[in-house]
């Protein structure tokens, strides 16, 4: 990205007449490309997911014995056969399966059957699971992600926009005063950022819960929840609180260090010089000159971030018994139920292609060196 | 010789690095001795051996030393055996096929709280004639109490508190109370001094023999307590450290090095290669990483070396790639490289003797950096159940606690322990790769 695009407005400025409209097509154009190659990454990823779920022939074992168990139950149940000898209900069963089997295409070779996995996987449809059940009794692994996916985005998103603006708004000043006792504070600090979110959930579970007693241990309300709206909202708010600080203290201080570096090395740059000289306020120079060149490194940084909690979410939200995507999974690997893993993994790989897709257009918004489509217009 | 002078010299400069090493140092000494003093057979026998392995020890007890932290003493586990002299025992005969075996052992017991058990392990030797043992316990205050007279088989468990006839001529359930507390009080108080148990054999055959073991089941137990299963939580503690060693550093020389090689061969070939290994990390960093450690720990195997070469597997196309990607595209234009190629070096030695060792001193503080998240990671797939089946490694015991409930029911210790001593890790190789970071990239020097 970096070395293709930077030399691409320099040609941009050549034709400035017909900017405005051919900048249109090459957007939509370098859209589609990115889209095609998105779509072909994804569609990868899938089936290399789909391929290790199946390679030990465990969702076929696990089809198989489905199949075996509900048409055994269906004829034993069904009175319409009671009177059939247990010679002809054991055939009627096996003709039963051979159909139900062929049915389901669990006659056809792996190969052919792992492309109609992907095919469904990829248009969301995921089946049905083993044992998990969703809230309102369902076993669509669709609903049972849906209903668990507001609880994880209430976590990862409180928690991720706090640590974000957070981070910037402290790091910024900081950049300033470097050398500062604070400063040399948040250096000492960073090396704290070793540990994942979830160690420290349990150092604070420890502290606020067990302890203090002043926080709760985990869930995402309390038990029976309070039928007011409002107290419901505040019992959430309580219960969220333990998560969200350990998100933040396991990740802020690397992200302050890392933001006021960058502040740093940029503000030694030419042109920051030059704006001083020109006896701009600091402020603007801040903004203008230090902040704006900045930001598509933050961003980065901010995504790979946002793609590193995305998993390690896992096993935060089993630390806090938080009923997200992260603890169902965690609940669908104890009783070995394949449709809900394969299921949120590929809610997973949509929710990364997603974020890795949108952050071209983010560079492009806040960094103007950087034109859309203008690398592979080249 | 003189750079590294000058490394070590800007080295010192920086006390955080002086601490991650250390701590470094001592954890390697740590699992030095570990690996030493106890075979990986043995460290699986006494992890995963049973019942048998850990009858000795009590349930839940925590570390020792919290008695010098606390101001009610609570009694310490200890066991004692005929066998290795730990009670003494003499044999005295009485005429040609009876003789005597007389075990006593005294202890001090000078703690606030009578222990959980006492057990007595007997193991005789007899061809027909079962031996007969006679027990008596001689409390500080010279008051004697007899126990229990019976005769022995070859393995036998004697539970002071399960017996029915000591509880029946102590007249309560309670048999430790009855047996530590002062009798003429309510009170409830410990009488601290020496404790006698007097153990009074007698064999019937030439060949026959007695043996005893004393286990006394405390509050507290040795230096690090033990767990639901009675098992010693030093044992996972000091081998948790070469495991959790391993682990990280083979991971993180293996992504470092490999990425880095990746790197290197895409940005010398250029063209389609260069192109593949794009795409490949791409794809990769679709591919939900957790996800497939956990369906592959959960379909095949849990063993800590598959999950490691997969760790490593799906780490070699990430993110560093393409910072490195973008130093070697600088670095392959460099005079040097144009030197090697008009004398005619292979792609292969160019690549290898020229552009990766520039990288090194870039690649060391990333690797010592890289190293918590990786020791980390073992330790979360642990507490997600799915840690190593036979080694004990110190995201198991935080597995084990959680799942137990150890911070519900006030066990701090057992989750303390394990969580310290990653934390003491995870900050010494990020001290160290920090500083490194520092020494080896003068831009971040100054500010």
């Amino acid at each position: 990205m970096s070395t293709e695009s930077m030399t691409a407005p320099a040609q941009d400025s050549t034709s400035k007449k017909s900017s405005s409209n051919s900048s249109f097509a090459r957007i939509a154009k370098y859209t589609a490309v990115r889209l095609v190659t998105m779509a072909i990454t994804i569609t990868i990823g899938i089936y290399l997911t789909i391929l290790i779920a199946n390679m030990g022939g465990y969702v076929d074992t696990i089809m198989r014995n489905d199949i075996r168990e509900s048409t055994t139950m269906a004829i034993l149940a069904n009175p319409q056969y009671r009177l059939l000898g247990t010679e002809e209900k054991h055939e009627l069963i096996q003709k039963k399966i051979a159909t139900e089997e062929k049915r389901l295409g669990l006659d056809q070779p792996f190969a052919i059957r792992s492309v109609r996995y992907l095919a469904n996987g990829l248009t969301l449809r995921l089946g049905r699971s083993l044992h998990i059940t969703s809230d309102h009794g369902s076993k669509e692994v669709r609903l049972i992600l849906l209903e668990r996916l507001p609880a994880t985005l209430l976590m990862t998103g409180v928690s991720e926009l706090m640590l974000f603006f957070g981070s910037i708004l402290i790091a910024l000043p900081l950049s300033r005063k470097y050398g500062s006792w604070f400063d040399k504070l948040t250096i000492t600090l960073s090396p704290t950022s070793a540990a994942p979110a979830w160690f420290y959930g349990i150092f604070l579970i420890l502290i606020f819960a067990a302890i203090l007693k002043i926080l709760p241990f985990g869930g995402l309300v309390d038990s029976p929840p309070p039928t007011n709206r409002l107290d419901y909202g505040l019992n959430v708010l309580k219960h969220l609180i333990l998560p969200v600080v350990s998100v933040i203290i396991s990740s802020i201080f690397i992200s302050i260090y890392g933001w006021r570096t960058f502040f740093l090395i940029f503000s030694t740059e030419d042109y920051v010089e030059v704006a001083k000289a020109k006896g701009l306020p600091s402020r603007d120079v801040e903004r203008r000159y230090i902040l704006r060149p900045t930001l598509p490194n933050i961003i980065t940084n901010f995504a790979l971030l946002v793609i590193g909690l995305w998993t390690g979410f896992i096993i935060l939200e089993t630390v806090f018994v938080w009923p997200g995507l992260g603890i169902t999974i965690y609940r669908a690997i104890g009783i070995y139920d394949t449709p809900v893993i394969v299921g949120s993994t590929i809610i997973y790989a949509y929710l990364l292609a997603l974020t890795v897709f949108l952050l071209d257009f983010i560079y492009a918004l806040v960094d103007p060196r950087v034109k859309v489509g203008a690398g592979s217009a080249q | 010789m003189k750079a590294i002078k000058n490394t070590l010299r800007e080295f010192l400069k920086y006390p955080s690095a002086i601490i991650g090493i250390g701590v470094i140092l001592l954890l390697l000494g740590v699992s030095a001795y570990a690996l030493a003093t106890i075979p990986y057979k043995e460290a699986v026998r006494l992890w995963r051996g049973g019942e048998d392995v850990w009858y000795q020890n009590p349930k839940y007890a925590a570390p020792a030393w919290f008695n010098y932290f606390s101001k009610v003493k609570k009694p310490v586990s200890f066991k004692v055996n005929t066998l290795d002299g730990g009670i003494e025992k003499t044999v005295t005969v009485v005429n040609e096929h009876m003789d005597s075996v007389d075990m006593t052992y005294s202890f001090d017991y000078a703690y606030d709280a009578p222990p959980q058990e006492i057990t007595l392990y007997f193991s005789t030797v007899f061809d027909q004639k079962l031996p007969f043992a006679s027990i008596k316990w001689i409390t500080p205050d010279g008051r004697e109490i007899k126990i229990s007279n019976m005769a022995v088989d070859r393995k036998i468990a004697f539970r002071f508190s399960k017996d029915e006839k000591l509880q029946k001529s102590l007249k309560t359930e309670r048999v430790m109370d009855a047996l530590f507390y002062a009798p003429d009080s309510d009170s409830r108080k410990v009488v601290k001094g020496t404790y006698q148990l007097v153990i009074t054999g007698t064999t019937f055959e030439d060949d026959s023999d007695i043996n005893a073991e004393m286990v006394l089941h405390g509050d507290l137990y040795g230096l690090a307590g033990t767990d639901k299963y009675r098992r010693d939580l030093m044992l996972p503690m000091l081998y948790g450290t070469p495991i959790a060693l391993a682990f990280g550093l083979v991971a993180a020389v293996g992504t470092t090095l490999l990425t880095m090689i990746i790197a290197a061969i895409g940005t010398w070939y250029g063209g389609w290669v260069d192109e593949l290994i794009q795409r490949i990390t791409e794809i990769n960093l679709v591919l939900p990483f957790l996800a497939i450690l956990i369906m592959v720990g959960t379909f095949y195997s849990r063993s800590i070396w598959l999950m490691l070469g997969l760790t490593i597997l799906l780490s070699i196309f990430g993110g560093g790639i393409k910072t490195y990607r973008a130093i070697f595209l600088q670095s392959k234009e460099a005079s040097y490289i144009e030197a090697a190629r008009a004398y005619g070096a292979s792609s292969g030695r160019i690549i290898f003797t020229y552009l990766i060792p520039r990288m090194i001193p870039l690649l060391i503080p990333s690797l010592v950096s890289s190293v918590p998240s990786f020791v980390f990671l073992e330790a979360s797939l642990a507490v997600l159940g799915l840690g190593d089946p036979l080694l004990p490694t110190w995201g198991k015991v935080i597995n084990d606690a959680s799942s137990d409930g150890a911070l519900y029911r006030g066990l701090y210790y057992w989750v303390l322990e394990p969580a310290v001593l990653l934390m003491f890790t995870g900050l010494g190789f990020a001290m160290f790769g920090f500083a490194l970071d520092r020494i080896f990239n003068p831009r971040l020097r100054d500010i």
